[in-house]
Order: structure tokens, then sequence, then C-alpha cells
């Protein structure tokens, strides 16, 4: 069967090391382009509106932070299939967190045969948009995780070469997030 | 003896939404409500170029990301006076009122509905008197015994895979749940169709933003989708065309089925119109501007003082002073340093966290107030203004809505009846239907505007010297929005966002009256202070939207509502 695998990172960059999701998937768009088979995407704080992005996914690869008590910047894998909860009682629409979407997701037809989630321990969550530096670290971790799994797939994605920009699809200055180093 | 009952979400590292509430033989006497968690946005944004802020604020809220995008341009462009040319009017236009629709359908299914509706009733229910009942209240297709049958099947399969979280919910059962099995399933079925078409509306709004998930085509002075007619990689007729389809698609959804469950909820749980109306000073302010410099609009907005529809004052444009002037702020009950009432342009937050004291302080949201007292926010308001401001759909959709109520409840059920807990829900539907007729004339004007050959999207800013301030309003989905922005040789020296639940959230303000949520609870009935679902129905009926931030997955909490009684 045709892969179909979604990377997505999840957080918010307004709280620091919240947004440690969203900075990994940065890192990796930066490193690697996207293939036929690899999507990556910035998922941001989203809920509902994540769930036209897991249709007809063979994968789905989730990057977040994720607090487990571990020391800050610790880099974890967890399976998530069969983990989501329908139905709960929610008084806000931020309480539809990824674990309902991905329950949803597997109602429709044909559920992802494989959903990892690959956490990273956050250290600040204050208002700001710098990483701490253990975060920094545990994002690389992550992605190391990440990169066995889709190599367990059979998949390497192909590095971008750093210094040619040339063939960087060209972006206008609106679509391009301004990112916290260049501030 | 007065019981206390303490409703504290903890699904996230941080709270979100603190309910107390003090119940008092069987009915609440006392509420206070508190947000849990502070949101450092407006310190973010100082010393930053204007024209990227919306990039910001689109990520203060995971649920709002578009309606702080839109909110933070107008800012901008109100401190510079600058117009907006007609094309970009007619797309953030569309863009608003799709993610209106989207955002009002997941509310009543996937938030609130199951408030009343009960799922293991549905589980018993016959199928095939469930799809008589569809059939004889509406024309939608989708009411057919084969259908209603699938979903039960679905229902129970997850039930039985234990993926429905069936008996963590707690509420199901509850004596406050009224609906018969039939409507039950049907609602049920509506819930699981509701899905496929917040999908569909939702993929108006990627295509209108060049980008999926966050929009990416705003700017301060217009938009950033290049208009050809006959390319593919712009937007072109096939794709406006495509668009065209997925609207018709969603206005058989929110007329046919939305509406009318909504109704029919409505008429079996008539009591609940005489319960939870609170605050009647109500806000709202006009959007979907038809004009580039926003002083004609597609839907009006104003103030209606305590509750007098008659003595409706309305918001004439996106520079009137009678909005300008009026909002303010206070931090007497808020986790803020000092005692102060203040304009937004005027305000300085300092956080200063000294426990939750109920005679004290004891939010992080602040109360805003309009003309010095609490208003209420939200499509109520907003369905209650363009009422009084004999808007045609909105008398035309609220009347039939209210005759259908009114026919299945056997008793008439007047304009009045709004002003409650499950009036909220109505106009809340009203107001999606409005805005689905709205996405189609929007879409009409942007065609015929091309039509006549203008493909301008974007007219670019230019920032003065010295000080200039803004202020920059949105009707989004939970009532009005406001940015303001103080900008100084063009970087921002202010910014505060004054947003819609603060305004419903807030906790009591300078003059010590308690803020909308609070007041609505007031005297609302408490069969089980174990079980209070009836206080989750009345909050629900806003549709919170606090802390606009936090979204970590917790791996451990499995636990979703607190729920204490003291």
């Amino acid at each position: 069967m045709e892969k179909n695998i979604l990377v997505l990172g999840l957080g918010n960059i307004l709280l620091s090391d919240e947004g440690a999701g969203v900075r990994a998937v940065e890192l990796l768009q930066e490193r690697y382009q996207a293939s036929q088979e690899v999507e990556m995407l910035d998922g941001g704080t989203l809920g509902m509106e994540l769930l036209p992005l897991f249709d007809h996914r063979t994968h789905i690869f989730i990057l977040d932070a994720a607090k487990s008590g571990k020391p800050p910047g610790t880099a974890s894998r967890t399976p998530l299939q069969g983990r989501g909860r329908l139905m709960r009682t929610r008084t806000s629409p931020h309480q539809i967190g990824l674990l309902d979407v991905l329950a949803l997701a597997e109602t429709g037809d044909g559920p992802p045969a494989q959903t990892v989630l690959y956490g990273i321990e956050p250290g600040s969550l204050g208002a700001g948009l710098e990483l701490s530096a253990a975060v920094e670290t545990g994002i690389d971790e992550a992605l190391c995780l990440l990169l066995d799994d889709l190599a367990a797939l059979g998949i390497r994605l192909a590095p971008r070469s750093a210094p040619d920009e040339a063939t960087e699809p060209a972006q206008s200055a609106t679509t391009s997030f301004p990112r916290a180093a260049t501030t | 003896m007065s019981k206390k009952i303490v409703i504290d979400p903890i699904t996230r590292i941080e709270g979100h939404l603190k309910i107390e509430c003090e119940v008092d033989n069987g009915k609440v006497v006392n509420a206070w409500s508190s947000g849990t968690m502070w949101r450092g946005i407006e310190l973010i944004l100082q010393g930053r170029d204007p024209r990227e802020a919306w990039i910001f604020t689109q990520r203060i809220c995971g649920v709002c990301t578009t309606v702080h995008a839109i909110a933070s341009v107008r800012a901008v462009e109100n401190a510079l006076q600058l117009e907006v040319p007609l094309n970009a009017q007619y797309i953030r236009n569309m863009i608003i009122a799709a993610h209106g629709v989207f955002d009002h359908i997941v509310h009543f299914y996937h938030l609130s509905a199951l408030d009343w509706v009960d799922i293991v009733s549905a589980l018993s229910a016959d199928p095939k008197a469930a799809a008589a009942l569809g059939q004889s209240l509406s024309s939608w297709k989708r009411n057919s015994q084969q259908e209603i049958k699938a979903a039960q099947a679905k229902l129970q399969g997850l039930v039985d895979s234990g993926q429905l979280g069936i008996y963590g919910s707690g509420y199901w059962g509850h004596p406050a749940m009224k609906l018969s099995p039939e409507v039950n399933l049907l609602a049920a079925t509506h819930y699981l169709q509701a899905l496929e078409y917040q999908r569909k509306i939702n993929n108006v709004v990627a295509i209108l933003g060049s980008k999926t998930p966050h929009i990416q085509n705003l700017a301060v002075g217009g938009v950033a989708n290049p208009i050809n007619p006959d390319s593919q990689s712009t937007l072109s007729v096939e794709r406006l065309f495509y668009i065209k389809s997925l609207i018709d698609e969603i206005g058989d959804f929110v007329n046919n089925v939305y509406l009318i469950d909504v109704a029919a909820v409505g008429a079996m749980y008539a009591d609940w119109t005489a319960i939870g109306a609170g605050v009647v000073n109500y806000l709202s302010v006009p959007d979907l501007p038809l004009d580039t410099k926003g002083t004609s609009f597609a839907l009006p907005g104003g103030f209606i003082k305590n509750g007098d529809v008659g003595g409706f004052q309305a918001i004439g444009s996106f520079d009137d002073p009678f909005f300008g002037q009026n909002v303010k702020e206070s931090i007497k009950h808020s986790y803020y340093k000092g005692d102060w009432d203040l304009h937004p342009w005027d305000e300085e937050t300092v956080p200063a966290f000294d426990g939750y004291q109920p005679d004290g302080k004891y939010s992080w949201v602040k109360s805003p107030s309009f003309q010095g007292e609490p208003a209420q926010v939200g499509p109520l308001a907003n369905v209650l203004a363009m009422f009084a401001a004999g808007h045609e759909p909105t008398r035309r959709i609220a009347t039939r809505t209210l005759e259908l109520v009114s026919s299945l409840a056997g008793a008439t059920v007047g304009i009045d009846a709004l002003h409650s807990t499950i009036g909220r829900h109505a106009a809340r539907a009203i107001r999606c239907a409005v805005l689905t007729e709205n996405l189609s004339s929007q879409w009409q004007l942007l065609m015929d505007n091309i039509g006549r050959g203008d493909y301008a999207t974007f007219n670019p800013p230019t920032f003065p010297a010295g000080e200039v301030q803004g202020f920059g309003f949105h009707e989004a989905p939970r009532g009005v929005l406001s940015h303001w922005v103080v900008i100084d040789n063009g970087r921002i020296k202010n910014y505060q966002c004054v947003v819609p639940s603060t305004w419903n959230a807030g906790p009591r303000g300078a003059k010590d009256l308690p803020g909308p949520y609070e007041a609505s609870l007031l005297g609302t009935p408490v069969a089980d202070p174990e079980k209070p679902l009836e206080v989750l129905r009345t909050v629900h009926s806003f549709d919170p939207c606090l802390a606009c931030a936090i979204h970590m997955l917790d791996n451990e909490q499995q636990e979703i509502v607190r729920v204490r009684a003291l």
C-alpha cells in the first residue's frame, strides 16, 4: 500500500517550551525536503480543525511538548493508537485535544495504521518566543526517534542543500513565520 | 445549609476556567468565574512591527486563529486610516462567515449537544420511529431509516470497543435529561453527520486562506491572494465555483438539520427559556464591511441596554467613537498590580498573583465594561441587535425558528425567550443561518467585482513619525473581539486584546457587579450537587473559550472535569 505520512508539530509558540513541537517541525522542514509520501505541517494549537489533516493517512507522527515529570528536554516516544476517547464532558473547545481528534479520525473510513507521539518535556511555559536550552537539545533527540521510525518504514528524507537557497520555493513576506532567532 | 460546588477543568497542565457556585435549597445563590491562566501576548508584541502583529495574535488561540488575525489587521489599518480594497474585504468576509459557520456547528454538535442529548438512550431507540420523526421535521435527505440505523450501529460499535467514553461521561442517565430515545438517536445521527459538514466548510477557509491549518493570506492593507480568473495557481474562477458548491451543501445542513435540531431541543426543554439570562446589557459590533472604509456593513451591531431591544443604539463604522470611547477594563478583582479601570490604550498589564480570594482578586481575566457596566456578548447579543436594526434575513430566520419551536412546544414562544440558556443556542443557530446566506452573497459580490475587471487586493501601509492609536473590532463566533494598538514611530508601543470570553467570563469589576457567567448562574436549579449538569448547561451556552493558549498533551491525566462539592 502506498504510504501517506503526516508529520505534525503541535504547540503554542507564544509560551516558550510549549511550542517545542512546532519548532521541531520547522527544524525538520529546514533540514529535509518534503516528499510524495511525507507531509510536514505546523498544527499550532488547533483542535477540531486538525481533523481534515488526518484524512487518508497511513501514519500520523506527532511532535508535541508532553509533560511526564522527567527533566526538561527529555524526549519520549508513545504509540497513540486506540488511546482516543470520544464524547467526554467538555467545557471549552480548547479541551478538544489531540486524543479527541484522533478518536474522531479513527471512527472514519481507513483509519491510520500507526500513530505515534514524540514528546519533548518542557521546562519553561512562560510567555515568550525563546526555547530553553535543554529543550533545544530535546528537539534533536525527538527528531532522531522520528527519523528512526521513518527509516523502519524504508523512508529516508532527502536533506536540503543548505547554502543553495535557489531551489527553495518562493515565499512572499507574508507567508513565512518570523522566527524567534531572527527577531 | 448552603453547599459549594467547584467545577475545575484540568485537562491541560494549567487550568482554564474555574466556576465556583454556592447552592442553597437546590438553587445557585452566588457564583464566581475565574480564569486560571495568564495570557502574555501583549508583552510579546511590544516593540514589534505592526504589520506582523496578526501572525502572532492568530497563535493566541487554537480555536479562534482567524478571528485574532482579522481584528489585528483592522486595528493597525484603523490607526493608519488605511482603506482596504473591495476584493480584500469580500475575501476576508467570506473567511469570517465560513469560520463562523464552522465554529457554530462544532459548538452545538460536538461541544454542547451532549448536555441535552443522552447517547445511552439513543442506543435503545427504534430507528424506524426516529426516521419518521426526522422526516416529519425537515426535508433533510439523510434522515432515512437506513442512515439512522447505520449511525446507531456505529455508536454501538464505539461503545463495544471502549472508544466511547460512555461510562466516564457521567451525565448520561441524569434526571435532567428529557429527550425521548428517538430524538436522542436523531440528534446523535446528526452529531456524526456534522463531522462531515464541518470539514466541508472549513475547506472554504483553507482555500481562501491560502494554507491550512493557519491562514496566511492576510496583510495590513488587504489580502495577499492574487486574483487571476484564468490562472490555476491563483484564485481562479474554477476554485471560486468549487467554493460555491461547498457553500450550498453547508447551507442545506444548517437550514434543514442544525436549525431544526436546536428548535426541537429548545421545545422539549422549554423550561430552560426561563433560566440563565444574567446580564442583559448586550454588546455586538457590525461586521462584513461592504466598502473600503468600513462605514457600511452587511450585518448590523450595537448596544442594547438593560434588555430594551427598542432602545438599540447602532455602531456605525470601524471608526465609531461610540465604541472606541466606551470600552474600559477593570482589574479590581483580577490578578494584576493595583486597582484601575482604564481604556485599553492606557492599560499597563503587570501580573500580580496573590492567591484565589473570592472577596478580593480571584481571576486572571480582566473585567470589561461598556459605558461603565458589564455587557453580554455573543450570538445572542448579535441576533438581538440585528433583529432590532430590522435586518431582514435575521427577522425571517428568527421568526421561522420561533414558529417551529412554538408548534413543537404547543405554546407561543416569542423573541423574549431568547434571553436564556437555551436561547443562546437558538440565537447561535439563527446567526449561523444568517452567516450562511451572507457567505453566498459575499461570494456573488466578489464575482461581480472581478467581473468588472477590478483585481486589486492590497493597499500598502505607510507609518507616520510619532504616535498613532487604533482599534479594530470583529463580531467573532463568541462575540465582540477588539484589538487596541498604540504605534510609536512604526513600532508597537502598547497592544491589548479584549476578547469575547473576557466580556462573558470576566469577574466582578469596578462597581462589584457580577459578570455575565456569574449573573446567569444565579437561580439555576441544581438537582444533584455531585453532578451539576445544570451549571454546565448554562456555562456551555456561552461557548466558553478561555485561556486562548495552552494545548499540551497530558499523557497521564484522564480526568477531564473535576467536580467537587464542598
